[in-house]
This record gives C-alpha cells, sequence and structure tokens, in this order.
C-alpha cells in the first residue's frame, strides 16, 4: 500500500494538546476525491473474479448442481463446491476460542439457512462468474425450517452475548413485586435486524507459494490473520492483511466471515488473485445479523415511585449449529436503582445464519424494551418519565453494587432536558397538537454502554529531523481512528500532528485488537499513549544523562515532550530539541513499544460505563398514524472526548440507528421458506435524510481516572441505546397508544383515532 | 442472465417492427426493468432500446386544451416544469413523491405506466409466481402479504401496482397513445392495466410491439387545478412505495362540488379509479360527511388479500384526508415534503 495523504483540515485552529480538538478527518479529502483504496479497489495483475452462489432454501441439502455449465461458461475458470475445493487445515467447525464461529465454506452439502453459499464460481470477468453462478441451477431436497421465536422448544443457553451468565439477580424479585404498590407487566418484541454497512464484504486474497496477501475490510486485523493462519495452516507472519478503510463495520467485519474464506480458497484453488464481493442480498445471512427478541419486563414501585423489583426476561434465537444469544436482558444491570433484580434469557434453534454483533448487542435490543417499560411504570405511577428515572437513579451499579468509576449521567438528564424544553411535557398523552393538528410527543430514554478495554501494542519512533511515528494495526470504519488516534500519537509523542507519520490497517503493524466493543480509542489509544510514553522516557535518558544537554540531572525532577522538545518539569526555560538531542547521539532514530491493557484490579473494583439520555420529538398524525420524528436532543457522557467532531458524528450515527430501530428496520422472513424477502436496500427500511430530524448533541466531559489512562470510555454504539426507547415513548406520548412490537407499524396506530 | 439481442431503432416504426416478435421489450431508462433482468425475474429474447427516438421528449400544449406528454419526457422534467406544475399540480406532487430524486432524473413517462409490482414473491425466483410465471402459483397468498392489494385481487395474484404517478393520471382521464402493428390508436389510461383474475401474468392491455408514445390529458384535466392533491401514506419519507395513496381532484363553483375525481394506489393491480365516490360528491357540499360516504363507497368492494385488513381503513381515512387538503385548496408552492401528511410541518427542509 502506498503511503495514504492525510491531512489534517486546515480551518481548525489548534491550542495546547492535540487530543480534545475537533479535526475533521484527515483521510476525508482522500475519500471525498475517490483516492481512498477499499477493499474491493484493489485488482492485482491476474486477478480472476469470484461469485457465491447461495441456496434458496433454509434447511436441507444440496443434491445436484449443474457445475458443467457453469463451466462451459465462456470466461469461467472453475467452480468451488463441497466436491472440489482446497483442503482446510483443521475443520471450520471446531471452536478453537470463543471468537471463533462457525462458518459455511463448503464442507458439506448441508444447508442450515437460505442464502447460505454452496458453491463459488471463479472467472476471468464479474459477468462471467455472474452467469455462471446462474448456470449452477441447484436442486435440493428440502426440510421445514424453523423459523422465529417461537420455532421450537426453548432451552436455556450456557451464557449470553460473549461470555455473560444467563442469569443474573440480586435481592428477591418475586418479594419486591409482592410488596410494590403498582405493578407493570409487559411483552415487547424485536425483529432480526441486518447489517447493511455501504460497503459488503469483499476480499481480494493472493496467494505466493505459502504467502498470502489479503485485501478485506476487517474490524480485527489480528483475529482473521489468526482465523486464516489456522484454516490454512501457515503461519501468521505469512500472511498479509490490508484494511486502510471500511466502509462501515458495525460488528459484521470484527471476524473473518465464511465468504472471505472463501476467497481465500478460491484463489488458493485457481493458483491466482481472485476477488470476491458480496451482492447486498448475501449479506443477509452469512455475516451475522441482529436476532429477533421477544422480552417480558415486570417492575413494581413502592408509594414513592421507587423501584422494588425489576424482571427482565430475554427470549431470543441461535442458528441450528452455533451459538451467539443477544444479550438483551443484560441491559438491566446498569441503569436503575432496584432493591431486587432478574435478568435471564432463553432460546431457540432457526435456520438462520447465526446472530452475532450488530452495533450495541444486547444492549440496543435491551435498551428498547427496558426505557419502554420504564415509561410505563412512571405513567402506572403518575410520575413524569425524567422524575421516575431520577428518584431510581444508581448511584451503584445495582446488579453489583460496585461504585462506578464515574457517572455523569445527572448532568445529561439535566442538561438534554433543558436543551429540549422537557420542563414542559404534559404528563398525560395525547396533549399536544401543532398548528396542523398533528399528535405531538415527546419521550426520553436513558443511553447506557460498558466502558470496555482490550489488549494492544504500538510502536513509537522519534526521527533526527523532528518527526515522529506511531505505528498500530488500528481500525479506520469510518469512525476516524485515522485521526482520533494520530491526534492521540501526536500527544505521546509531543508533536504537532502533522509532525508524526501515524501507520494503522495492515496486519504487519503492531496487534491493535479488535475495533468492537466501542473500545478501539480506548484500547489503542491507551497501547499508542504508552508507546509515546516509552519514546519519550528513551529520549530523556539520553538527554539527562548527556553532560552536554541542557538538560543533564533532570532525570529525577522529569521532563515534558512538547512541540518537538523536552524541557525540564521544574524549569520550562531549559529544554532542548528532539533533532538536537538525537543528532549529538548519533542516532538516526529511536524507537520504543508501548501496551494498552484492561486493569483488572479497577474493573473488580468499579462498574464503568458511558450514560446519556436522549430526548425525542415525534409527530403523528391523528388519523392516518404515519410518524415523523422532528427533534432529538442526546447528551452523553462518555469519558474523555478525544474528537469532539468526529464524536459527534459517531453519536449522531447511534441515534439515528436508535430512531431506525423504533420506526423502520425489519427484516421480513418468509414464515414458511424462511428466506428474507427485503434483503435489499430499497424494500429493508432504514431511514433516508428527508426522516433524519435536526439532531442536537451534547457532550458532557467526565474526567475517569480508573477506565484507563486516557479516560475513554467510548462513543460507538451508545447513540442507539436510550434513542430507540426515547422514540417510542414520545409515540405513546402522543397518540396514548402504546405499541410494544418494533418496528412500529402504521397499523398499530390506526386502531385508536 | 439470459443472453439478449439488443437493438436501437432510428424511429417508432422500426421501433414497433423490432419489438413485434415474441420475447422482445421495449428499454426505456431502465430503471425496473435492468433489476428484473438482473434477478433474472425478467428473461427477455430481444430489448427495443427506444431512448434515442425523435420527438418523444416533448410537453406539447395542443389546440384543444388538451396536454400531450411524450412518452421519454423524464418524470424530474415533468415535474418541474411550473406550467405543468401549476396546472396539474396533484401529478406534479405524486411524481415529486415517487422513487428518489436520482430515480425521478432518469425515469421515463411511459416507463413510469409499465413498471412491474413490487411483490416480493414476484421478485424472489425462488417463489412461485403466476404473474411470472404463468400457473406457478401465488405464493404471496399466505405469505408476508400485509403490503398487498385489498381491491380488485384474485386467488391467483394479490399484487398491486407501484406508480404513483398513474393515480392522479387515472383520476384526471389521462389517454394513452399507442403505435402499434396496425397504426396509432389510443386508450384510457384506466383501460391499460388490467386486474388480475386469473391471467395475472398480463399487466396490461397492450399487444406485442405496442409502443407507448405519449400521455395525454384531456383539456377537462387542468380544470381541478386550484383543488387537486396527492396524498401518499409510507414508511419512510422518500424512496418507499405508498403503502396507500390517493389522488384527489375537486371542481368546486358556488360552494358545491361540480366534478370530483378520485384515484387510489397501493391497493389494486391498476391504479384505482374509484367512479362511485365521485358519483356520491356530485353537486354536494364539499363536507366532512360527504367525504366520508365518498369514502365507504370507494372502499366498498375491499377485502383483505392476508395480512392487510388495515389498508381498508387506512384507504377510507387518506380518502377522507385527500379529499378535505383538495377542498381547501392547491396550496400555492408545492409543499416542501411533496404528497406527505407531514408536508406542512415546519423543519422540513427540502423537497
Amino acid at each position: 500500500m502506498p503511503e495514504l495523504n492525510l491531512t489534517s483540515a486546515p480551518a481548525h485552529l489548534r491550542h495546547g494538546s492535540n487530543i480534545g480538538q475537533p479535526l475533521t478527518r484527515r483521510d476525508g479529502v482522500l475519500k471525498v476525491k475517490g483516492q481512498a483504496t477499499y477493499a474491493a479497489d484493489n485488482h492485482p495483475s491476474g486477478m480472476l473474479f469470484a461469485v457465491m452462489a447461495v441456496s434458496s432454501i433454509a434447511r436441507g441439502r444440496v443434491t445436484s448442481l449443474d457445475v458443467a455449465a457453469a463451466r462451459r461458461h465462456p470466461g469461467v475458470v472453475d467452480v468451488m463446491t463441497s466436491d472440489h475445493k482446497p483442503p482446510l487445515a483443521i475443520d471450520p467447525e471446531i471452536k478453537t476460542n470463543p471468537f471463533v464461529f462457525r462458518m459455511e465454506v463448503l464442507q458439506s452439502d448441508e444447508v442450515r439457512y437460505a442464502n447460505q453459499p454452496i458453491a463459488v464460481v471463479i472467472a476471468e470477468t464479474l459477468e462471467a462468474a455472474t452467469e455462471g453462478a446462474a448456470l449452477l441451477a441447484p436442486r435440493y431436497e428440502t426440510l421445514p425450517a424453523l423459523i422465529g421465536l417461537d420455532a421450537g422448544d426453548s432451552f436455556v443457553p450456557p451464557v449470553v452475548g460473549v461470555g455473560n451468565p444467563t442469569e443474573n439477580h440480586r435481592g428477591d424479585v418475586e418479594a419486591g413485586l409482592a410488596s410494590a404498590e403498582k405493578r407493570i407487566e409487559a411483552v415487547y418484541e424485536t425483529p432480526p435486524q441486518y447489517h447493511n454497512a455501504m460497503e459488503p464484504h469483499a476480499i481480494v486474497a493472493a496467494w505466493d507459494g505459502d504467502n498470502l496477501s489479503v485485501d478485506m475490510p476487517t474490524q480485527g486485523l489480528f483475529l482473521s490473520r489468526a482465523r486464516i493462519a489456522e484454516l490454512f495452516g501457515i503461519a501468521p507472519d505469512k500472511i498479509h492483511i490490508r484494511s486502510p478503510f471500511l466502509g462501515g463495520g458495525f460488528g459484521s467485519k470484527g471476524l473473518m466471515a465464511g465468504p472471505q474464506v472463501l476467497g481465500v480458497m478460491a484463489a488458493r484453488l485457481v493458483g491466482k488473485p481472485v476477488k470476491l464481493v458480496l451482492r447486498r442480498e448475501q449479506m443477509y445471512g452469512p455475516v451475522g445479523h441482529r436476532a429477533p427478541t421477544r422480552q417480558r419486563l415486570r417492575m413494581g414501585t413502592d408509594g414513592e415511585g421507587r423501584l422494588t423489583a425489576l424482571d427482565h426476561h430475554a427470549r431470543t434465537v441461535s442458528s441450528t449449529f452455533d451459538d451467539f444469544y443477544e444479550p438483551a436482558a443484560d441491559a438491566s444491570h446498569s441503569l436503575y436503582a432496584s432493591p431486587a433484580i432478574r435478568t435471564s434469557h432463553d432460546a431457540v434453534r432457526v435456520n438462520t445464519g447465526t446472530p452475532l454483533f450488530m452495533r450495541a448487542p444486547g444492549e440496543a435490543t435491551g435498551s428498547i424494551a427496558l426505557e419502554s417499560a420504564i415509561d410505563e411504570m412512571a405513567w402506572a405511577c403518575g410520575i413524569d418519565p425524567l422524575a421516575f428515572r431520577l428518584k431510581n437513579y444508581a448511584e451503584v451499579e445495582p446488579i453489583t453494587g460496585k461504585p462506578f468509576s464515574s457517572k455523569a449521567l445527572r448532568a445529561c438528564y439535566e442538561q438534554g432536558a433543558a436543551r429540549f424544553g422537557w420542563a414542559k411535557r404534559p404528563l398525560q398523552p395525547r396533549q399536544m397538537r401543532d398548528d396542523a393538528g398533528l399528535l405531538v410527543g415527546w419521550g426520553m430514554g436513558t443511553a447506557t454502554f460498558p466502558a470496555l478495554m482490550f489488549q494492544a501494542e504500538a510502536r513509537a519512533a522519534i526521527r533526527r529531523d523532528g518527526t515522529g511515528a506511531m505505528e498500530i494495526g488500528a481500525h479506520d470504519m469510518g469512525q476516524g481512528a485515522w485521526t482520533a488516534l494520530a491526534q492521540i500519537a501526536a500527544d505521546g509523542l509531543g508533536l504537532d500532528i502533522d509532525r508524526v507519520a501515524f501507520k494503522a490497517g495492515t496486519s504487519d503493524l503492531p496487534d491493535a485488537g479488535i475495533a468492537g466493543g466501542s473500545a478501539h480509542t480506548a484500547t489503542a489509544g491507551a497501547a499508542i499513549h504508552s508507546a509515546g510514553a516509552a519514546v519519550i522516557a528513551k529520549l530523556a535518558d539520553l538527554a539527562t544523562a548527556d553532560e552536554r544537554s541542557p538538560l543533564f540531572g533532570a532525570g529525577n525532577t522529569g521532563v515534558i515532550a512538547r512541540d518537538g522538545k523536552l524541557f525540564r518539569r521544574d524549569d520550562e526555560s531549559r529544554g532542548e530539541s528532539y533533532t538536537e538531542i538525537l543528532a549529538r547521539a548519533g542516532l538516526a532514530e529511536i524507537e520504543a513499544r508501548g501496551m494498552g491493557a484492561p486493569n483488572p484490579a479497577a474493573m473488580e473494583e468499579y462498574a464503568m460505563h458511558a450514560h446519556g439520555a436522549v430526548f425525542a420529538e415525534v409527530k403523528v398524525d391523528p388519523e392516518l398514524g404515519q410518524i415523523r420524528v422532528t427533534r432529538m436532543v442526546g447528551a452523553f457522557a462518555a469519558g474523555r472526548i478525544v474528537n469532539p467532531h468526529l464524536v459527534k458524528s459517531q453519536l449522531f450515527g447511534g441515534m439515528i440507528w436508535g430512531m431506525s430501530f423504533a420506526l423502520h428496520e425489519e427484516a421480513i422472513t418468509d414464515r414458511r421458506s424462511g428466506r428474507i424477502m427485503n434483503a435489499n436496500l430499497g424494500e429493508y427500511h432504514i431511514p433516508v435524510n428527508a426522516d433524519v430530524p435536526p439532531l442536537d448533541v451534547i457532550t458532557i466531559e467526565e474526567h475517569d481516572p480508573h477506565v484507563n489512562a486516557l479516560g475513554i470510555k467510548g462513543v460507538g454504539e451508545i447513540g442507539i441505546t436510550g434513542s430507540a426507547g426515547a422514540v417510542a415513548n414520545a409515540v405513546w406520548h402522543a397518540t396514548g397508544v402504546r405499541v410494544r412490537r418494533f418496528p412500529i407499524r402504521i397499523e398499530e396506530l390506526l386502531t385508536q383515532r | 442472465m439470459k443472453p439478449f439481442d439488443y437493438v436501437r431503432p432510428a424511429t417508432v416504426a422500426e421501433a414497433v417492427a423490432a419489438a413485434a416478435q415474441p420475447g422482445a421489450v421495449y428499454l426505456a431508462a431502465g430503471t425496473n426493468l435492468l433489476d428484473l433482468m438482473k434477478g433474472n425475474v425478467s428473461r427477455p429474447d430481444r430489448l427495443v432500446d427506444v431512448t434515442h427516438l425523435g420527438g418523444l421528449d416533448r410537453i406539447e400544449h395542443l389546440a384543444d386544451g388538451a396536454l400531450r406528454i411524450g412518452a421519454l419526457v423524464r418524470n424530474a422534467d415533468l415535474a418541474h416544469d411550473p406550467e405543468f406544475a401549476s396546472a396539474y399540480p396533484a401529478i406534479a406532487e405524486a411524481l415529486l413523491s415517487g422513487a428518489s430524486a436520482q430515480l425521478r432524473n432518469t425515469a421515463t413517462v411511459g416507463g413510469n405506466l409499465l413498471q412491474r409490482t413490487r411483490c416480493a414473491y414476484f421478485y424472489d425466483t425462488a417463489s412461485r409466481c403466476n404473474k411470472r410465471e404463468a400457473g406457478s402459483g401465488c405464493d404471496a397468498r399466505d405469505g408476508e402479504n400485509r403490503s398487498h392489494a385489498v381491491l380488485g385481487w384474485s386467488d391467483s395474484c394479490i399484487a398491486t401496482h407501484p406508480s404513483d404517478f398513474c393515480v392522479p393520471l387515472v383520476a384526471l382521464d389521462a389517454v394513452v397513445e399507442i403505435e402499434g402493428g396496425n397504426g396509432r390508436r389510443e386508450i384510457a389510461l384506466d383501460e391499460l392495466h388490467r386486474l388480475p383474475g386469473d391471467t395475472p401474468e398480463r399487466d396490461t392491455t397492450l399487444e406485442p410491439g405496442d409502443l407507448i408514445v405519449a400521455v395525454r390529458l384531456p383539456p377537462a384535466a387542468r380544470g381541478f387545478a386550484a383543488h387537486a392533491r396527492y396524498l401518499k401514506v409510507r414508511e419512510r419519507t422518500s424512496y418507499a412505495f405508498a403503502v396507500v395513496s390517493a389522488a384527489a381532484a375537486l371542481l368546486i363553483e358556488n360552494g358545491k362540488i361540480k366534478q370530483a375525481r378520485l384515484g387510489l394506489g397501493g391497493v389494486a393491480a391498476k391504479p384505482w379509479r374509484a367512479r362511485a365516490a365521485e358519483d356520491v360528491l356530485k353537486d354536494v357540499a364539499p363536507t366532512a360527511d360527504a367525504f366520508q360516504e365518498a369514502a365507504w363507497r370507494a372502499l366498498s368492494d375491499a377485502k383483505p388479500s392476508g395480512d392487510n385488513a388495515f389498508k381498508i381503513e387506512l384507504a377510507r381515512r387518506i380518502v377522507v384526508r385527500a379529499l378535505t387538503l383538495a377542498a381547501a385548496g392547491t396550496p400555492a408552492r408545492m409543499p416542501a415534503l411533496p404528497a406527505s401528511p407531514f408536508a406542512s410541518t415546519s423543519g422540513a427542509l427540502h423537497a
């Protein structure tokens, strides 16, 4: 990959540190000019095109494929099937670690879900490969598909999410409910949702002997490399993955997906570079999705409106062949103080691809149910929903009793409510109309997402010319890692951002962990910060030990790195430039590595979460039931904000997704065949620009000394939580109709005029 | 994708001759056809590209007061033609509520009339569909069908026609001019689209080779300009087909409705002209009661074809609202959100 020509925005005046400045994306100009090279833009010499054929049945087996017809088609080079494929070094069904999920890579003729890959046609052109795939005309032996939340006998999975206990409790929920003055019980349903990143999964794979070159979008360079290494029986250092840009990840590109492995297999089969790109409809199966849920919430309150019990049960689904369980009920662990809390899950198995991570997995589904139920409970108590939330404000994490590492949720409530004008909200629903007679409703939801940390390493260097370098295999999914991480690097190196060569996005760099769990800036940032500190320490050792340096002897008092110079901490008039120090030492550059990792002691002691409060206004046509969100205000507290501009965009995106969750998104699955009937962007509705109201984001700075060295909590996913419930609650407040099935449809609001 | 011939005739006569053979279809902007071909839903042997034919992209004012719209006029060009929009505001509003700005920029008048249903089972070649493959069966009938027809459907097909444009056109008695093997003829738009009966594979009454060359609005159509609206309920504000839509046009004189026109969209395999409802409104005052009565008449034959009973009640309410809006008068400016119940909501920034 050629050096990226990243530019920092010229317009912003910066002062002091780089962190905290609202730089625009340094890769923005490249993207606007079409010069940012995404995976599918790569065309190595001799490259062939691979196209997957996918199953149209959801359960059964493939009995025949007309491989001969496909092979006869001009331009077709080979057809990879379960009978004709390169061997894998291990059975892909074997789960070698908790982050390995089973994938369909032509190991048998069994069909486990609709849109499962059943063959790959490799050809000289995309057109020939496409036609070859169509000519396969598969025949099947079809079994009845298991579809929906009642597909079969339910069971209690051993864990939900990634290793979370299936059930949790504190106190006696039944006693709490029995003693309550007011009680509610309600069942909410959320639909299956599918990943629709602008960029579909893609791979360009090229083998050279046992060396493998891969261009593909990934949120996990190193997990992907490890997975390829074990599947193909080669050493990880033989694999070079480039992933400088992702056209969106949202959890679907965290782990190596089956179709990407098929691309590597196809390249091995034909001995030439191969490109494989999913068609949009092929995203609806083999690359993970958000499972549907049915959630039952029970709550009780005492005479003062304080919760006496909170019981949250979630039914979800997993595939027939692997285990991932949307941990929806866990949303009730951390938000509302209740002496008795119980969360539990059960599941059924269905013929879909394995549901996996999709932006705020568990938190998003759980949040819309919990926030709706809290709204219902507040109404049952006759208390304003914000007042009710404040009355039940958790001063410690309810499920564990641990103190929070920091929690500025009260400020979020206050500032968000003030900006929105919440105080004027009538308690009763269906009280407000606009000049045109449309019903107006105001709703709110609390947002929360855990502040996670993974492990990462970075390499820092300072060069004699006064520039620095920071290298880390970090991932820019569009969220702005090229910019935010470079800001952290610049501060770590004591240089202006334009003096730092920041490298990321390839697997030959130090392991940055996974870009998931809203933890990438915290994790990679911590490694960068630590590498910067380490290289500065080395540089300081050179200077302070050298009697020719003005810093000689400052080893005990320490030095400060700023603007390419080291200064004595106790006397900033005495300093020396990096160039001078390295020149005198006769070094071209000095380098060091640093690690970022979670702090188990702090995690043991503190509950760590980002928080927020989202307020939404909707208008509803009283006769026609059509809904329009007219404004949203979100106030979020997520530790240190590295780049307010990028953070705002992340939160906007999350809030829009929350609105989409409440009003638009749903995969329509044929109840008989198990095929998804709206697997395209025309019919799988997400909001268009004209649906998105003016959005207002307030960020509230928190100084959290416990989460990590930089105090970063992450903002990637929190925006969906709270927002979906806020919109749903606003619909209730506008209409007086409580819809508990999402997305809210017109027909639900037609029943009442 | 099935191999096909591509021909680009220079004249209408050549086009008609080229398209007369079985398996030939006309290609205009291709916003629907190309997707259908790529999905193996339509498998033509020959594409007859009409986009280079001369003279079909004009909007002509005829001496008798009629308006003739060439079949190749782009949806966006028509909607943004100021004279057109002021004379036929409901049609302009319908056009601007359809598809997306990008699609409207390329889609043509003739192509819009001939777009196929958006029934998911028609597009899904693994499903049975009598419209796609005659006699194969209908998987929509017992499938996911909350958006399907409530009027004029049959057991063999419950699909709807998706056009917005056609709804006010049918209400305003638009006429379709056709060049065919036997020369030029014309039919009412209301007679172009067919109800499915037991031959849903035929969407229209066109014969092989028939080319729509123009849509004509009769002189009377502009008489409704002061009271004409299109209203579309949908599940997002752009790039979504109508759940149900209605075009209402009134000629009001001395406080009474002299003539009413009413069309419904998203309810049947054709743009639905509600003549019985129009009759109810003749020579009565434009009151809420009258509109309610008209709405009942408009949907008196409706019955659910699946999980879509709500569409009948929704259609009644839309009829009442569209008539109410029409009676209130055509707005001086095209609403920021054309055809939306939120058309007048402040904060809407663009059309």
